[in-house]
């Protein structure tokens, strides 16, 4: 049982919680993952580490609804209590002086973002960050990431903020403008796919972060599988960071929507109840 | 050690009662009854339901089936059991109607009975060495079922004794992984008086039994009422815990955790590496089992999702494939295919759950083997492509090798598939400690006697030693580093 301790809205849909897990706390570096279950009839979603205090041993995540399990969990209030919290899961993300290094992040994206971020600058990196969403409401934890980085362009799609265009527009002004020695690009698949072929056409080494379908989260069930580099990957052991212009992003797309018919009727299903109780 | 065992066995044999049960009916009788059958649910009622299939032999039955057991001078029933139960000393209780009694002597070596009833693979041990197999030719004593009958009556009968434990001497000892292996280690520690806690990665105890072994033939209640057992020993289990790393073994030597014993089996699985081999719709057996077994997909109420097939193709031949095969024809599968590059002589599956499924109508493919597959615009597989195998002559182990025969392939249409050829070693608690001897396969070498690895605190059994074995065996392991373990200890504080 973990309870939480804070839950604060960054819009509607994104919500920043923070959760007691005192060993977690302990152990946990950037970009580690943990897997949550809610209930007794949940099921066990895969959530990355944004921050963490191991004083107080608790962690924080960021976490965005998108279907049945992230909104049961949005609809949780401080005080009470998550079933299960398993981790750190994953490898940490290798951390050295590149020089500059673009970070990119997408919609949600920005959460796992932001711990890599304030590595990346404390090992003495120029950090440049660009945020990007759909519109404004969908950009999240701006003043955290600009306390870590020398400079940050937001993005948005709509225009609504920022500057009106997708990430990769952003990418593409620092990288014409400057020297950058390092890329990091984490969001939506389509997202991390678009970006790495920005940074391909410029040949600036670029991490991703994956975020395949997972079940256990320690190498047992190959739920999470993508090919990266022609070979079967393990997201979950063999990652969630991998080099960008490895994977196979038509596939692990393909993946991603391996549910999206049960995902679907589940969450209309979900809705009603929501409706009824309301 | 083989020397202990056979005292062990020769004790009690030439008690009165048991010599006097001997006389009681003469040998020729006894060889001339006929093997009980395991009373069965229907094959086409239970391939839609997942209650038990074998629903247990009457006390009667029971009763019937140990007059045959002749309570051999030399039984050699006992050789072929890995922990050596003093299988002719439990039979003979129950010829004599003492039920608990039986359960009692199966204890003595046994910790999960009820479990090994059922799905140890008695064929190819204390059945296969029986002296009616062995030296009769005729159908072996039902060991097994009778087994489990006695467990069974054990635990129903409200009178389960929980096994004594020494005094605590307070020192903690860590079993990291909560399968076979480390439940039987964990139950010995307890008793000769360690603090234990069992450390384990998902968020239920019991490893396979839970995740893998699925209620139509293993229910979880049987094994949640031995874990129940071990608390009340004073074991402690803490779930959502993976060693290595929610806390390292250096920090819970810090917590002042003495030895370690690693049961952290084999939970990796194989695929083949074939062309379209992740398409969706394509699981590995342990994804598909823990969907449905572990995170209870196929009920309404719970939120995961598993993929149900109309024709489902479950590669391989072992108990794992078995057992996935069974639950896509629960799950409605209008057709289930086994495929399996060799004959069926050579599946290495339980010859019970091989007929099991036959009976269950599961088609049975063997001597094919997948080559690649095809998905529809979704990505969704929609066909698979296989190739017939013919066996070569037999090479120096005498094992007929299944070779491809080209220009063979034919495609068969499939909606699901299930990837059921094995599984390596979890690399989880090995890639966390530099200096532990593994070997090429990534098990982990350890002392046979002892069960002692290269760091000396640290023992290990199981799946992660044997790469792939029984639970029958992952218990003798279990068992055996538990009095390594204690040995260990011993010397230690002596020492200082
Ligand atoms: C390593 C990793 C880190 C992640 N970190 C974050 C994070 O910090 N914040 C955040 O909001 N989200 C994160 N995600 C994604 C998050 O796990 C999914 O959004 C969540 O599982 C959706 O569940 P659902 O029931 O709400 O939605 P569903 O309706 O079940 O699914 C919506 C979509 O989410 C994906 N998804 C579904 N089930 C799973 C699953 N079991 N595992 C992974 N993805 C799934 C699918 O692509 C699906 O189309 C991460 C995923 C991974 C793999
Ligand atoms: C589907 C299936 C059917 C089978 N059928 C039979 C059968 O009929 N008869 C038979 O005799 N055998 C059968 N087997 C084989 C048998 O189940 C295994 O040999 C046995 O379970 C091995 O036991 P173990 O204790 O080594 O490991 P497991 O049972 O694999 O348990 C290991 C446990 O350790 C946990 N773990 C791993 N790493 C860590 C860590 N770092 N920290 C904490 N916990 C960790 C895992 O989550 C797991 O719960 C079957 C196997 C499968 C998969
Ligand atoms: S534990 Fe297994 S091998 Fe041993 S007697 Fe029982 S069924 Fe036979
Ligand atoms: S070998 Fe067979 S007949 Fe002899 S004691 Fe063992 S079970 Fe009984
Ligand atoms: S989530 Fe099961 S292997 Fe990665």
């Amino acid at each position: 049982m973990n309870k939480i301790v804070e839950m604060e809205f960054f819009s509607e849909n994104v919500a920043k919680i923070v959760l007691e897990a005192p060993d977690i706390a302990n152990s946990r570096k950037a970009g580690h993952f943990v897997i949550i279950r809610l209930n007794e009839k949940g099921e066990r979603i895969p959530l990355t580490i944004a921050d963490g205090d191991s004083e107080k041993g608790t962690i924080t995540l960021v976490v965005q609804k998108v279907g049945v399990t992230s909104a049961k969990l949005l609809a949780m209030k401080a005080g009470e209590e998550i079933l299960d919290v398993v981790g750190p899961l994953g490898h940490p993300t290798h951390i050295e002086n590149y020089g500059t290094v673009l970070c990119a992040g997408g919609g949600v994206g920005v959460a796992p973002m932001l711990p890599i971020i304030k590595a990346l600058k404390e090992a003495g990196n120029k950090v440049i960050s660009v945020l990007a969403g759909r519109t404004k409401e969908l950009i999240i934890l701006e003043d955290e990431v600009k306390k870590h980085s020398d400079e940050v362009i937001i993005m948005t799609d709509d225009g609504s903020y920022g500057k009106k265009g997708l990430v990769t527009a952003g990418m593409e002004e620092v990288i014409q403008r400057e020297k950058v020695n390092k890329a990091v690009v984490i969001g939506p698949a389509i997202m991390m796919k678009f970006g790495s072929l920005t940074t391909k056409k410029y040949n600036i080494p670029t991490e991703v972060s994956l975020n395949t379908i997972m079940v256990d989260g320690t190498g047992m069930c190959g739920a999470c599988r993508v090919s990266v580099g022609g070979r079967t990957k393990f997201v979950c052991v063999d990652g969630p960071e991998f080099d960008a212009f490895q994977v196979d992003w038509n596939e692990m797309m393909m993946r991603m929507g391996a549910y999206k018919t049960q995902e679907h009727e589940a969450y209309e299903k979900y809705l009603k109840t929501v409706e009824t109780v309301a | 050690m083989e020397n202990i065992i056979a005292e062990y066995i020769k004790e009690g044999r030439s008690d009165a009662w048991r010599a006097e049960l001997r006389k009681s009916m003469k040998a020729k009788e006894r060889t001339s009854l006929e093997r009980v059958q395991m009373p069965e649910q229907d094959p086409l009622v239970r391939n839609k339901n997942i209650i038990e299939v074998n629903l247990g032999v009457t006390e009667q039955m029971a009763v019937a089936e140990a007059h045959r057991c002749l309570d051999c001078p030399q039984p050699t029933c006992t050789v072929g059991c890995p922990v050596g139960i003093n299988i002719p000393k439990f039979i003979k209780k129950i010829e004599t109607k003492d039920f608990l009694g039986a359960a009692a002597v199966i204890k003595e070596t046994n910790a999960l009975p009820a479990v090994c009833g059922r799905v140890c693979p008695q064929e190819k041990q204390c059945e296969l060495s029986c002296f009616y197999t062995d030296k009769l030719h005729a159908t072996p004593i039902a060991i097994g079922h009778l087994e489990r009958f006695a467990a069974d009556y054990e635990r129903n009968s409200g009178k389960m004794n929980i096994p004594e434990v020494a005094k605590s001497n307070g020192i903690k000892v860590a079993v990291v992984g909560s399968g076979p292996s480390g439940l039987a280690a964990a139950g010995d520690l307890a008793k000769f008086g360690y603090d234990v806690t069992v450390f384990e990665a998902l968020h239920e105890i019991g490893g396979v039994l839970k995740y893998g072994i699925p209620e139509f033939r293993l229910p979880n209640d049987i094994v949640d009422v031995e874990i129940e057992n071990m608390r009340k020993m004073g074991i402690k289990f803490r779930t959502n815990f993976i060693v290595g790393k929610t806390a390292s073994f250096e920090d819970l030597r810090a917590q002042g955790f003495q030895a370690f014993f690693v049961g952290s089996g084999a939970g990796l699985p194989r695929f083949m590496n074939i062309p379209g081999e992740n398409y969706n719709g394509i699981f590995s057996s342990n994804e598909y089992l823990t969907r449905v077994n572990l995170m209870k997909a196929a009920h309404e109420e719970y939120d995961t999702p598993v993929l149900i097939g109309k024709n489902v193709a479950v590669i391989g031949g072992g108990n794992t494939a078995m057992d996935s095969v069974r639950t896509s024809k629960r799950l409605g599968a209008k057709r289930s295919m086994i495929i399996y590059r060799s004959s069926l002589e050579e599946m290495p599956a339980r010859v019970e759950e091989v007929h099991h499924a036959m009976a269950e109508e599961i088609e049975f493919m063997n001597l094919h083997n997948p080559v690649e597959y095809f998905a529809d615009e979704n990505g969704r597989v929609n066909k698979m492509r296989v190739q017939k195998m013919k066996l070569g002559e037999p090479d120096a182990s005498g094992r007929r090798r299944p070779i491809p025969i080209e220009g063979s392939e034919f495609d068969i249409e499939v909606d699901t598939v299930v990837v059921a050829v094995g599984v390596s070693p979890n690399p989880i608690v090995p890639s966390s400690l530099k200096n532990l001897k593994m070997t090429d396969w990534g098990t982990i070498v350890v002392n046979k006697e002892t069960m002692q690895s290269s760091i000396s605190d640290i023992f290990a059994g199981g799946d992660i030693v044997r790469g792939g074995a029984t639970v029958i065996l992952a218990m003798g392991d279990g068992r055996k580093a538990a009095v390594g373990i204690h040995k260990y200890i011993q010397e230690k504080i002596k020492a200082s």
